[in-house]
């Protein structure tokens, strides 16, 4: 019996093999792109255990220099006054991030070889030494005489040796860029203060650094997954509703026949669980496919934004197929759990009535309405007491979901109102027409809204980021001219060199030292008329650039300000025993961490030692081509050491660009999600309307005006949905610059409208529509009239 | 002793594949060997050798608190060269490594440090006597008067050392032979210290007295292939003679030993003269080892029975073996300190 049941149940896909396409569709859409985003937060949280495991960042308390590097005699002073430290040597070389490790000393057996294992340590330790990385790094690393290991388990982009030969391949000997200390020490050690003054301990911090730096960004990738999977459900749940109705007729006979409820349940069940699976498959390999494809944009984004090292290609992890099945299965679930509460509560005998599924959603209006207005309420509520980057997140759920709901009420009464505006009979049907078909459109157009909103909202951003960003590099990136020095030397000759040839030098010098309690970069600003001209506060004291010369002050830029809830007046411990007011916040836009400004002479007392080896060349735009050429030819500067303003900002645009890549694309994808739906719902209901076309026909409409006027609602619904979606964007936008921008990023963005960009989403839209609309119009207007006559043929 | 803790050599590649404990038993390719009949100079050959592989300073002493309450401690200094040779900076070959324990009849504490040469952070300076790891330190105006600390995360010492007789060479005056194929290493000792200081246990700060013995040894290749380990005896009788004895354990075993007289004159007895038989065990890190031993040195009517202070001296370190203090009485009554290594 069980057999010949589900035989009968899947009999009815044989015949609508749109409603499975569609299910199957939908459902692998939903897993994909959810599956996709979890692929690539996978690969990047993987790549920083990985990174955090290979060097110790995170696991162990470390000693940092408050400038510069430590030297290595103040290593050996710390071992031999008792401190178990071990050193480590970082540097850069063809852009791989060299660690240097000492493998003796290193705590909880760091690095790739450990005594007494039967470890390479000979080969490691010996003089030409070993460099342990992965197969596509080493291939970056010119040959140092070293030997290349492979190692696919390492951090991406890092190679770890010794760090002697780390010392040799970078070119600094005797030097050490921090010291991790074991975690468990003598009973007898000398004070830290007393040996290494300079140093100052930065406890391990639970989890790496990097994966807490980056939450945010793997949050927003998340919550674009999950509306791409909300959109998704959107589909399958129309599909499924739809074939659950239409198949009234058969379960009522198969009831009739004597199958017991709960069998018929179980057998459903089991189809859509096979579906599901098959769905889910398809949809983690597309998901691969997506992740494939956006990895190496989001690896340069992080890189870009916060100096992670991510790996650019995938690995296929298990866990990830087996949760895009579970998500496939979860969603289906989700997506046919009223089909069966309905079906469990049909009465035996009730008749069969496609329509009446369409015009379900119309009977349950009174609860989507309470449910919108809470949500909408809900959102509200958020937008004024919530804080934090998960509250961001909810608003922005609550907003959408609660203008999801709402949308075919607002619809209807347009529509109601168009009603009793038209005149004419062939204009009163037509907005009764679609009036009708609301219901039965109003998943697809749900799924439009979101589409659109998150659209506007994540253009609004993403412009009004560039915008500021933009204006943020002019007055940044005032000097016309940035060169580097290699040593004192250097720089005194440069200064002789320039100096007469330029309207001003200025140093931009600067050291790497925690304030208050962040990581953070001290600046030394030298008084000059181009920080007083160029640089815009976000918020200042009156005469801000005469405080600070004063030396009465210190600037701060916005994330060091929120971070440690540093407002104006508010007093900064630079260094032990001075602290000196915030006098000035600025906004300081792609910068991970925080800054401060000084006077150029209070810097130099605080870091006697740091001396500027990078300069800001003021000069007329059109002397720039004659200085470059006469720095480069006469001075001998090396080009490398020589950059003009044009070139950082277009590489800085670049960084900005790169970033966004991935937002652009996941949007574009929800859109084509959204624009599938509008097809697959017209097309479906494209079949179940002729009955209600045919006596239209019959009163003298051709078929080619039909199926006009089907194309003519697809666009005044979609142009009603846009219209609708475009405020909804905007206050999406306002979430995401005002709160989700603060808790992710550290800095809030001033927000720009860009009609002319609305626009041209509208008429995305548009097309989506009237491409969806397309081919059901076409059909409809080909539908032989024996079709339509048959119409009247039938009781129905 | 001798074969000490030749441990280090556990680091080496070539301990996968080697015989023996530790690859100690593997060639010497490049590193210079014992010459006998070449006379050891002093100071000179309190400092390091670094044209040998292997090489080690080893103080073991036995303690005692006001209360009569026994104690042991131990302070070792281990140098192992990948090449025959030293560089200033992180290319030196030379790698240093430091145990350090206390013994108390129920507890032991153990530390270890590790280090490279050419960086200044572990060596020895032969005059004025000089040897480090990190913050461990043994060194004095002479190698007659030193000073001595090390501290774990549980214990601390601070001990002065004088010497109250002279310099011991075993073997062949300092050549001491560890086979019958021809291994052998450099070996003298300095068994007449005084020792006193303080010891800083959980318990509170101990002032103890006692005596300490000091093993000087290097070599490059001190065992045969086929040795898996030894066992080392350094006892101090009440009537102020001493022995060294040990037996490297393979097929067959190879003893030796050095009668010390109180005077410091010594006895040399090659293998065969010393007898060392285990009479109980106890399990001490998933082991069996023998902590109660009978010692035989029938040529001085020495038959004593050896037991451990303190069964469970166990270092727990990159290579691990027992050394701990031990109690002596049969013919002769006396303490001194044990060694077991290669116990699998």
């Amino acid at each position: 019996m069980n057999r010949a049941a589900l035989l009968a149940l899947l009999s009815h896909w044989r015949r609508s093999p749109l409603q499975l396409f569609t299910l199957l569709a939908g459902l692998a859409l939903a897993t994909a792109l959810w599956s996709g985003v979890q692929a690539i937060n996978a690969e990047a949280r993987a790549s920083y255990d990985a990174a955090a495991a290979t060097l110790g960042e995170g696991q162990f308390d470390q000693l940092l220099p408050a400038t510069g590097t430590i030297p290595q005699s103040t290593y050996i002073a710390l071992r031999r006054a008792g401190w178990l430290v071990s050193p480590v040597l970082e540097g850069r070389l063809n852009g791989v991030r060299i660690v240097g490790l000492d493998p003796l000393t290193a705590p909880g057996g760091l690095g790739p070889v450990r005594l007494g294992e039967g470890t390479d340590v000979t080969g490691f330790l010996s003089q030409a030494g070993q460099i342990y990385a992965r197969p596509d790094v080493l291939d970056l690393l010119p040959d140092t005489g070293a030997a290349l290991i492979p190692r696919p388990d390492l951090a991406p982009g890092t190679a770890i040796t010794d760090i002697g030969t780390a010392q040799r391949l970078l070119g600094r000997d005797g030097q050490i860029t921090r010291l991790m200390v074991a975690p468990a020490q003598p009973l007898r050690q000398k004070p830290l203060a007393q040996i290494a003054p300079d140093l100052s301990r930065r406890a391990a911090q639970g989890g790496s650094d990097m994966a807490k730096l980056t939450d945010s960004f793997h949050l927003n990738l998340t919550a674009f997954g999950a509306l791409s999977f909300a959109v998704g459900i959107f589909i399958v749940h129309g599909a499924i509703g739809l074939a659950f109705e239409q198949r009234r007729s058969v379960v009522r006979t198969l009831r009739a026949l004597g199958m017991p409820l709960g069998r018929l349940i179980r057998l459903m069940a089991l189809e859509l669980t096979g579906f599901a699976l098959i769905a889910g498959a398809i949809g983690v390999g597309l998901g691969y496919l997506i992740a494939a494809a956006l990895l190496p944009d989001v690896a340069a984004t992080l890189r870009g934004l916060y100096g992670a090292d991510v790996s650019g290609t995938m690995a296929l992890r298990p866990v990830w197929w087996l949760s895009g099945l579970a998500i496939a299965l979860g969603g289906t679930a989700v997506a046919a759990g009223g089909a069966f509460w309905q079906l469990a509560r049909m009465p035996l005998l009730a008749a069969a009535q496609p329509r009446a599924w369409a015009m379900q959603a119309g009977r349950g209006g009174r609860w989507q309405a309470v449910g919108a207005v809470g949500l909408l309420g809900l959102a509200g509520i958020l937008a004024f007491v919530g804080s934090g980057l998960v509250a961001g997140f909810a608003l922005l759920a609550a907003m959408l979901i609660g203008a999801a709901l709402a949308l075919p009420l607002v619809l209807d009464r347009v529509l109601a109102l168009g009603q009793r505006l038209a005149r004419g009979v062939t204009a009163q049907w037509f907005w009764a027409d679609t009036r009708q078909q609301l219901p039965g459109l109003a998943l697809a157009l749900a799924a439009l809204l979101l589409a659109m909103a998150a659209n506007v909202g994540v253009s609004t951003m993403v412009s009004s980021f560039r915008l500021t960003f933009t204006g943020f590099l002019d007055q940044r990136l005032a000097s016309e001219l940035y060169v580097t020095t290699t040593d004192q030397a250097q720089t005194e000759a440069l200064l002789a060199f320039v100096t007469p040839k330029v309207e001003a030098v200025l140093p931009l010098v600067q050291a790497d030292q925690p304030l208050a309690g962040f990581p953070a970069e001290i600046f030394a600003a030298r008084d000059h008329r181009t920080y007083r001209e160029n640089w815009r506060f976000l918020q200042a004291v009156p005469d801000v650039w005469d405080v600070l010369k004063a030396g009465e002050g210190v600037l701060i830029n916005e994330q060091l300000s929120r971070r440690a809830g540093l407002g104006l007046g508010k007093m900064l411990n630079i260094a032990p025993g001075l602290s000196l007011p915030v006098i000035g916040i600025y906004g300081d836009y792609g910068n991970p961490v925080g800054q401060a400004i000084l006077t150029e002479t209070l810097f130099q007392t605080l870091f006697p030692t740091i001396k500027p080896t990078r300069f800001g060349l003021r000069l007329p735009q059109a002397d720039v081509p004659a200085l470059t050429a006469a720095l480069t030819d006469d001075f001998g500067l090396p080009a490398g050491q020589l950059v003009n303003q044009a070139a950082i900002k277009a590489f800085s645009l670049d960084v900005f660009e790169r970033t966004f890549t991935v937002t652009t694309a996941l949007n574009i994808l929800t859109l084509a999600v959204a624009g599938f739906a509008i097809l697959m719902s017209l097309l479906t209901l494209a079949a179940l309307r002729l009955p209600q076309l045919a006596p239209v026909w019959a009163l003298g409409m051709t078929r080619a005006g039909l199926g006009r006027v089907e194309l003519l609602r697809a666009v005044l619904l979609a142009t009603l949905t846009s219209v609708l979606a475009l405020p909804l964007g905007l206050a999406n936008a306002w979430v995401l610059l005002a709160r989700v921008n603060v808790a992710a990023f550290g800095w809030q963005l001033p927000m720009f409208l860009f009609p002319l960009e609305y626009a041209r989403l509208i008429g995305f839209a548009l097309l989506a529509a009237v491409l969806a609309a397309l081919w059901p119009a076409v059909r409809l207007a080909r539908t032989p009239p024996a079709a339509l006559l048959k119409v009247f043929s039938n009781e129905r | 002793m001798n074969a000490k803790a030749l441990i280090l050599l556990l680091w080496l590649p070539v301990a996968a594949d080697a015989q023996g404990f530790a690859g100690l038993g593997t060639s010497a390719d490049g590193f210079s060997l014992p010459v006998q009949g070449e006379p050891l100079t002093f100071p000179a050959d309190h400092g390091s050798h670094d044209d040998f592989r292997i090489e080690w300073w080893y103080l073991t002493a036995n303690l005692t608190g006001p209360d009569g309450r026994p104690y042991g401690l131990q302070w070792t200094l281990f140098r192992a060269a990948l090449a025959p040779a030293e560089a200033t900076g992180w290319t030196s070959p030379q790698l240093w490594m430091g145990h350090a324990a206390v013994t108390t009849p129920d507890a032991h504490y153990v530390a270890e440090r590790l280090a490279r040469g050419g960086i200044g952070q572990a060596g020895v300076i032969a005059d004025p006597f000089d040897a480090w790891i990190d913050d461990w330190e043994m060194a004095g105006p002479d190698f007659d008067h030193l000073t001595l600390t090390a501290a774990g995360t549980e214990f601390a010492y601070a001990m002065n050392l004088t010497a109250q007789g002279p310099l011991v060479l075993h073997g062949d005056q300092g050549f001491s032979q560890k086979s019958g194929q021809g291994q052998a290493s450099y070996y003298y000792s300095q068994p007449f210290f005084d020792i006193a200081g303080t010891l800083t246990l959980p318990e509170g700060d101990i002032p103890v007295t006692g005596i300490a013995w000091l093993d000087r040894e290097w070599s490059s290749q001190p065992l045969a292939e086929g040795q898996t380990g030894w066992d080392w005896f350094s006892l101090s009788f009440d009537d102020g003679a001493k022995l060294m004895g040990f037996r490297l354990r393979g097929t067959p075993d190879y003893t030796a030993a050095t009668w010390i007289a109180a005077d410091g004159t010594p006895t040399v007895y090659v293998d065969g003269a010393f007898r060392a038989t285990p009479l109980d065990t106890a399990t001490v890190a998933v082991r069996e080892l023998p902590v109660v031993w009978r010692v035989e040195l029938p040529d001085k009517g020495l038959d004593v029975t050896v037991q451990a202070i303190n069964p469970a001296a166990w270092m727990a370190v990159s290579v691990p073996y027992w050394e701990g203090p031990v109690v002596v009485s049969g013919s002769h009554d006396g303490r001194g300190y044990l060694e077991m290594t290669g116990y699998e």
